[in-house]
C-alpha cells in the first residue's frame, strides 16, 4: 500500500512534466530539452518566495508558477522561435543549448549546494486510515495533478485555443491559414506546460524535500520517457506513460531491492524497448514520413 | 584545367601538406621546452578534441546521424584503456572496497595496444546499439543514444567489480604525450580524408542527404549507416583513451552529458561535415573554454575589484552554442574545407580558383 501511495505521487509527477514535452513535441516536432529545467526553476522560485522571503504558500505557489510560465515563454520567443523554419535538429541544438544554459545560470545565481526545503506542517501531519499512516502530502500530489490533467483536456476539447492547439498539430501551415495567431498558440502551449512543469516542480521539492540546480535533469529524461511511452502527442498518453513509469520504478525496486542501484536506468531501458516495438506509444497516432 | 597544371598542383600540394607537417613537427618538438605544463596540457587537449570532434562529426556531420551517446563511447574507450594499462598491483590497490574481477587482473598491455583495443571496444559497442536504434531517425536517434550513454554510466556506477564504481581509475599513467596526441590527430585526418574520398564515403554522404534515393539506387542504406556509426564510435573511443591517459583519473562523472555537449559544440561550430571546421572548432571551443576561466577568478583592474563568479563560463559557453545556432547555424566553415588552392588564392594569385571548395 505504501509503495502503491508513493508510485501513484511519482508517477503523477512525471506525468504533470511529460504533457509540456508532448505538447510541445505534438506541435513543433521539438524534444523541448530545457522543460525538466523549467521544472528546477519552479521549485526554486517556491523555495526563495517561502522560505527566503517568508511569503505565504500559497501566494509563494501563485510566484512560482508565474515565474517559471514566463521563462517557459521566453526561452520559446528567444531560442525557439528564430529557428521555426530551420532543420528540426537545428531546433533541438538550441534546446540542449537552452537547457545548459538555464542549469550553468542557476548554478551561478542560486548556488550549486542543495537546498533544504522545509515542508509545512499541514502537509506532514499524519493521518490514519484505517491502518495505513498518511501524510497529507502523498494523497495531494495525485489529487492536485489528476485535477490539472482534467482542466487542461477540457481547455484543449472544449474551448477555441484548445481547438487551435489541437489543429496546428495536425497541420500548421492550414491552420495559419485558417486565420489562427500561431505563434500565440505555441506560445500558450509553452506557457501551459511551463506552469505544469513548475506544479510538479514545487510538489517534487515538497517530496523530496530539498532543491538543487541539477534537479531537473533526471526527472526530465524520465518524462520524456513517460511521454513517449504514452505515444507522443497525447496528453492521457503521457499521464498514462508518467503513471507506468512511476509503478515500474518503484514496483521494480521494492521487489528486487539489490537492483536499486540501477534504478536510473530503467527509464532508458524502457525507452529503447519501447522505440523498438512500438515507437507510437501507447496512445499515439502513426507519423509518417513523407516522401 | 589542362591535365599539366593538375599534376603540377598535386605536387605543390603534396609538397605544402608535408612541410605542414614538418612545421607541426617543430612545434611539438619546441612546445615543451617554451610552454609551461599546462599549456602543454591545453595543447593535448586540443588534439583530443579535435579526434572527438572528428569522430562525432563523422556520424552526425558527415552520416547525418544525430547522436548524443559520444560520452558513453568516450567511457568506453577510456575504461578499457585504462585497464589494460594498469599493472595486477596497481590494480588489486585500486580496487579496495570490491576486489577487481579475477579475469581482469592479469591483463595488462602496452599504451598503443590499450589504445587499439579501446577503439575496438567502443566500435563494438557502437555497432551493438546501431543495430536496434539507427532504425530510428532524427531527434529519436538523439534520445536513444543519450539514454545508452546514461545506462552506460548506470553500470559504470555499480559494476563495482569492473569498473571501481563510483571511486573511479586513478592513477593512470600519463601516457598522452603531444606527439601521440598530434600522432593520433593526423592519422585520424588522413584516415577521415580517405575515407571521404572513397566510393563509401560517397556512398554515406548519399545516404545522409536523401536515403530514399539512395535506397533506389541499391544502396544498403541500414549497413551504410551502422559502420559510419561503428567507425564514428573507434574515435570516440581512442578519444576517451587519450583523455584518460591525459588527465590519469576516470571516473563515471567525468562522461556525463555536458562532455558530449561540449563535443557537439566542437562540431557545430566548426561546421556540420567539415573536417577542418571540427579542427578549428576544437582549437576554438579548448582554447576558450580555458580562457574563460578568467571570468571565475577575482580580477583586479587599477582600483577596481570584480570578484570571481564560478559557473560563468559555462553559462557564457552555452550562450555561445545558442548564437552560433540562431544566427550562423551553419558554423564557421559549412561544409566547406581548407584546400591549398583556396589557401594560395588568399595571396592574389592570377590562376582561376576554386576557392573553398571540398578537396
Amino acid at each position: 500500500m505504501q509503495n502503491f501511495i508513493s508510485a501513484l505521487g511519482l508517477g503523477s509527477l512525471y506525468g504533470l512534466i511529460a504533457i509540456g514535452y508532448t505538447m510541445v513535441y505534438g506541435i513543433l516536432r521539438l524534444i523541448n530539452f530545457a522543460h525538466g529545467d523549467i521544472f528546477m526553476l519552479g521549485a526554486y522560485f517556491v523555495f526563495f518566495a517561502t522560505i527566503q522571503y517568508k511569503l505565504p504558500w500559497a501566494l509563494g505557489v501563485v510566484i512560482a508558477v508565474a515565474g517559471a510560465t514566463l521563462c517557459g515563454l521566453l526561452v520559446d520567443r528567444i531560442a525557439y522561435r528564430p529557428l521555426r523554419d530551420a532543420p528540426r535538429i537545428s531546433a533541438l541544438i538550441s534546446a540542449i543549448g537552452v537547457s545548459f544554459f538555464i542549469e550553468n545560470l542557476s548554478v551561478v545565481v542560486f548556488k550549486g549546494m542543495p537546498r533544504q526545503v522545509l515542508q509545512p506542517d499541514f502537509l506532514t501531519r499524519p493521518i490514519s486510515l484505517g491502518d495505513v499512516k498518511l501524510i497529507p502530502l502523498s494523497i495531494m500530489v495525485p489529487v492536485i495533478s489528476f485535477a490539472l490533467v482534467a482542466a487542461l483536456l477540457w481547455m484543449l476539447y472544449r474551448t477555441k485555443p484548445g481547438l487551435a492547439m489541437r489543429s496546428i498539430s495536425h497541420d500548421i501551415e492550414t491552420t495559419r491559414l485558417m486565420g489562427v495567431s500561431v505563434d500565440k498558440i505555441i506560445a500558450l502551449t509553452f506557457a501551459i506546460g511551463s506552469a505544469l512543469a513548475a506544479v510538479a516542480g514545487i510538489m517534487w521539492a515538497l517530496r523530496y524535500p530539498k532543491v538543487e540546480p541539477y534537479m531537473g535533469i533526471t526527472p526530465g529524461f524520465k518524462a520524456f520517457i513517460a511521454a513517449v511511452f504514452g505515444g507522443i502527442g497525447s496528453v492521457p498518453g503521457a499521464m498514462l506513460g508518467g503513471l507506468a513509469l512511476g509503478f515500474i520504478e518503484i514496483m521494480s525496486i521494492a521487489f528486487f531491492p539489490t537492483l536499486s542501484g540501477y534504478r536510473d536506468a530503467f527509464a532508458f531501458v524502457l525507452l529503447i524497448i519501447i522505440l523498438l516495438v512500438k515507437p507510437t506509444g501507447l496512445m499515439g497516432e502513426r507519423l509518417e514520413d513523407k516522401i | 584545367m589542362s591535365g599539366m597544371t593538375d599534376k603540377k598542383n598535386a605536387f605543390r600540394d603534396n609538397t605544402m601538406t608535408l612541410l605542414a607537417i614538418a612545421a607541426l613537427a617543430v612545434f611539438l618538438w619546441q612546445a615543451p621546452r617554451i610552454l609551461d605544463g599546462y599549456k602543454v596540457r591545453i595543447i593535448n587537449l586540443i588534439a583530443i578534441n579535435a579526434i572527438l570532434g572528428l569522430s562525432l562529426n563523422f556520424i552526425y556531420g558527415i552520416g547525418g546521424m544525430f547522436s548524443l551517446g559520444h560520452a558513453g563511447f568516450m567511457a568506453i574507450g577510456a575504461y578499457v584503456s585504462a585497464i589494460l594499462i594498469l599493472t595486477p598491483e596497481q590494480k588489486i590497490a585500486m580496487w579496495f572496497l570490491d576486489p577487481i574481477a579475477p579475469w581482469l587482473l592479469n591483463l595488462h598491455a602496452p599504451f598503443l595496444v590499450s589504445l587499439l583495443a579501446a577503439g575496438f571496444f567502443a566500435a563494438f559497442f557502437g555497432w551493438l546499439i546501431s543495430l536496434p536504434v539507427l532504425r530510428l531517425g532524427g531527434d529519436y536517434l538523439g534520445i536513444a543514444t543519450l539514454g545508452f550513454s546514461e545506462i552506460l554510466r548506470v553500470l559504470i556506477m555499480n559494476l563495482t567489480p569492473i569498473t571501481n564504481g563510483s571511486l573511479g581509475i586513478k592513477g593512470i599513467p600519463a601516457h598522452t604525450s603531444l606527439w601521440m596526441s598530434y600522432g593520433i590527430l593526423v592519422a585520424v585526418v588522413f584516415g577521415t580524408v580517405r575515407i571521404m574520398n572513397s566510393n563509401f564515403g560517397n556512398v554515406l554522404k548519399a545516404v545522409r542527404d536523401d536515403e530514399v534515393a539512395a535506397k533506389t539506387m541499391g544502396i544498403d542504406t541500414f549497413r551504410t549507416r551502422v559502420l559510419a556509426f561503428s567507425i564514428g564510435c573507434f574515435g570516440g573511443g581512442i578519444g576517451g583513451a587519450l583523455m584518460g591517459n591525459l588527465i590519469t583519473t576516470i571516473g563515471p562523472t567525468m562522461f556525463t552529458i555536458a562532455q558530449t555537449y561540449s563535443i557537439l559544440m566542437i562540431v557545430v561550430i566548426g561546421g556540420l561535415g567539415s573536417i577542418t571546421g571540427s579542427i578549428i572548432g576544437a582549437v576554438l571551443v579548448t582554447t576558450m573554454l580555458e580562457w574563460l576561466r578568467f571570468v571565475e577568478n577575482p580580477l583586479t583592474i587599477g582600483s577596481l575589484n570584480i570578484p570571481g563568479i564560478p559557473g560563468m563560463r559555462m553559462v557564457i559557453f552555452s550562450v555561445l552554442l545558442i548564437a552560433v545556432i540562431i544566427f550562423r547555424r551553419e558554423g564557421i566553415m559549412g561544409m566547406r574545407e581548407f584546400s591549398w588552392n583556396w589557401f594560395f588564392s588568399l595571396f592574389g594569385s592570377s590562376k582561376p580558383t576554386k576557392g573553398g571548395e571540398r578537396v
